[in-house]
């Protein structure tokens, strides 16, 4: 008897199987995902139920049986709730006291915030170069369509209110606390003695007292130092406020992400002959800012709802609004629904402010955990 | 905590005052040539936007019948909407020329805070508003109930009072806002629920089923609301007074937006009237004001129950009745001194 070989060889190649059923496709994401132990098959099935318990009830609440018309409270009979407020008051609170037949310019302004946006946040847009010529007047654009000017009807910014007044003020913010942020971060790790104290000063006692402080002694403390013929813009006043309070937490955030580059960075950028600006613009910054991304959306999501303390110097943004139509005794005591249609535009900008983040994290990521 | 938080705000109010204290309120107006006006951020009734976002109420109107005394214009104002919290201090800092928010008259406010009261407006008090399911009559009944009650303000105090004197215990159940204090009754977080009462009568129309509650006949405080100015210009505190003082004494003599302008035309047999909307006599020049401002006063929103049946009467959602607010020749206590 011949020993039989240990291997045996095979002419052809096998042909390759598809998966199984149970690892691929939706079945295999839901096993993975959702069922992938009895533990997490119980907290699915527990979640399942406590969806059908509220999604149906709030269709039913939020559009079944809603009413939709109306000139007031009364009219609404039904058990749902009451949207007729909506038709009569959307102008008010996207736009707040703004001159009525001059409303196209805020949405003018919002169109050409695509434009210039664009270019900044993603890549591979098409004529990114020009581009970022208009995002650099961005600013002064949307300043003169708003306040006016050159043939344009002047509209005062007591007349701001509405989203419109969260976006200016938390665009305004976002802009500006970034830069301020990063030059505070980097003061308080300075060397210069006077620059350092100066930022610590600054962003602990900013950081020290609540947004609403500030903005109450903006405008009641400060007016009673200055000459009375001197007059501060309310949305100065404001936006001044609130960049100041989010560049003290921006700095902090920035100098987390700058403790965590290693000192061997900063050794090679001096080893090769790189001074202070160029070792934190080429080597440091762009290191330490990709690290703190998560930070410094969270704090861009904190400052934009934060926006809504304006109620405290007497403008009027969308929940202020939408307080003033509760007050009315023909809308009184539809809160929820008030509250809901607010909270619906505060979730869409700040949930897409959070996709960003994550979708930048992706972009720049250069270790490629997984 | 609280009386420290009072001093801190007392003694920033004088410091303010001390720094603001210039005189001529009257010429900064006219030569501003609008007048800041403090109101609520929203209170049914009293402050309130209409759908084209125009500020409008009880407390708006008297805004605007004293820029059209002042002014000629009941349109030439800028509100400024106030908290709870910071009313006083825009008053003191000069960033209002008048407050106009529901503020309750008190010792304190007057004397120690700075500020002149010009008169009452309105005369409220806080009441209780229960399930009629309850079975009480009475608030004198609520021993054990639980009570809704928005924290830092009056009603928190009168409330204590209240049932400290009757020797009954209550659960309080602190709210922050008023809108949350109605959501949190009708929750049933609550057996009861107080404020004020024109805030009840308010709140009590918001509920699915009204007929299923009941305002409770005890008023256990006295609430005068009323305008108030910065105390050291007796010159606008005198302009301020007597512009309410004009809307009541309206009333009384039959003088409406309607037929003012008929009867300022030319003398009537009322000297009372003639002195009032300038026919006779120059009772206009004495606060340094037009001839006739009183009649412009008038024109703005009508006279006091005029104003009052638009906000709050018995025609509107509110419902309130006169009550107190009746004058005191119709049994309440509605009374301006004579215009002589």
């Amino acid at each position: 008897m011949t020993a039989q070989p240990f291997h045996r060889s095979q002419g052809d190649m096998l042909t390759g199987r598809a998966a199984p059923v149970a690892t691929v496709g939706v079945i295999g994401w839901l096993r993975a995902n959702l069922f992938s132990s009895w533990f997490s098959t119980a907290l699915t099935l527990l979640a399942l139920y406590l969806l059908s318990l509220i999604v149906p009830a709030l269709i039913d609440w939020a559009y079944v049986d809603a009413d939709f018309a109306g000139d007031n409270r009364f009219a609404c009979k039904s058990s749902g709730a009451c949207w007729a407020w909506v038709d009569q008051r959307i102008d008010q609170f996207l736009y707040g006291r703004y001159t009525a037949d001059q409303t196209w310019r805020v949405d003018l302004a919002v169109v050409l915030l695509i434009p210039a946006l664009a270019p900044l946040l993603f890549e591979g847009v098409p004529f990114a170069r020009q581009l970022r010529w208009f995002s650099l007047a961005y600013p002064a654009v949307a300043t003169l369509l708003l306040v006016g000017g050159i043939g344009l009807e002047s509209v005062p910014t007591d007349r701001f209110g509405g989203f419109m007044l969260n976006l200016t003020v938390g665009l305004a913010g976002i802009v500006l606390s970034l830069p301020v942020g990063i030059l505070l971060a980097l003061g308080r790790r300075s060397r210069l003695p006077v620059i350092r104290v100066l930022c610590i000063v600054f962003i602990e006692a900013v950081r020290g007292v609540p947004l609403i402080t500030l903005l109450f002694v903006s405008n009641i403390i400060l007016p009673t130092f200055l000459p009375p013929d001197v007059t501060l813009d309310s949305l100065i006043r404001v936006i001044v406020m609130v960049t100041a309070f989010a560049s003290a937490y921006m700095a902090e955030v920035i100098r987390g992400g700058l403790q965590a580059i290693p000192r061997g960075q900063y050794e090679a950028a001096q080893a090769l002959g790189l001074r202070y600006w160029q070792t934190m613009g080429l080597i440091v910054l762009p290191q330490a800012l990709k690290i703190s991304i998560p930070g410094i959306v969270n704090t861009f999501i904190g400052l934009f709802k934060d926006t809504t303390l304006v109620i405290i110097i007497a403008m009027f943004d969308i929940l202020g609004i939408g307080n003033a139509m509760l007050a009315h005794p023909d809308w009184q005591g539809l809160s929820t629904e008030a509250y809901v249609f607010i909270a619906l535009f505060f979730f869409v900008a700040c949930f897409s402010m959070s996709r960003y983040s994550i979708h930048l994290e992706k972009r720049l990521d250069t270790e490629r955990r997984d | 905590m609280k009386s420290v938080l009072k001093t801190a705000v007392a003694g920033a109010a004088a410091l303010l005052v001390a720094g603001a204290a210039h005189a001529a309120t009257l010429d900064d107006i006219k030569k501003a040539g609008v007048l800041k006006c403090g109101i609520n951020t929203g209170l049914p009734g009293f402050a309130y936007t209409d759908d084209k976002g125009k500020w409008t109420g009880f407390d708006v109107a008297y805004c605007r019948a004293l820029a059209a005394g002042v002014l000629g214009d009941p349109d030439k104002v800028k509100y400024v909407n106030l908290t709870g919290k910071n009313r006083f201090p825009a008053l003191a800092a000069g960033e209002i020329d008048v407050l106009s928010r529901n503020t309750t008259w008190t010792f304190k406010r007057d004397v120690d805070l700075g500020f002149t009261f010009i008169g009452v407006s309105y005369y409220d008090g806080q009441g209780f508003i229960g399930r009629k399911a309850l079975g009480i009559k009475s608030a004198k009944e609520l021993d054990g109930a639980s009570v809704c009650i928005q924290t830092g303000t009056t009603t928190e105090l009168n409330l204590a009072d209240f049932f400290r004197v009757n020797k009954i215990k209550y659960e309080p159940v602190p709210i922050e806002t008023n809108e949350e204090a109605r959501k949190a009754y009708v929750a049933e977080r609550c057996d009861v629920y107080t404020t004020d009462a024109s805030g009840l009568a308010a709140t009590k129309t918001t509920f699915a089923k009204p007929s299923d509650h009941m305002v409770f006949p005890e008023i256990i405080s006295k609430e005068p609301l009323g305008p108030l100015v910065r105390q050291g210009d007796d010159q606008w505190a005198d302009i301020a007074r007597w512009t309410l003082n004009v809307l009541i004494n309206a009333e009384e003599y039959g003088v409406t937006a309607a037929n003012v302008d008929k009867l300022a035309a030319k003398a009537t047999d009322n000297p009372e009237i003639n002195r009032m909307l300038g026919t006779e006599g120059a009772l206009g020049a004495m606060l340094g004001l037009r001839k006739t401002w009183a009649v412009d006063v008038i024109k703005a929103e009508g006279n006091y129950a005029e104003i009052f049946e638009r906000y709050l009467g018995t025609k509107t959602p509110l419902g309130l009745a006169r009550g107190l607010n009746a004058l005191y020749t119709n049994g309440g206590i509605l009374y301006a001194p004579p215009m002589r």
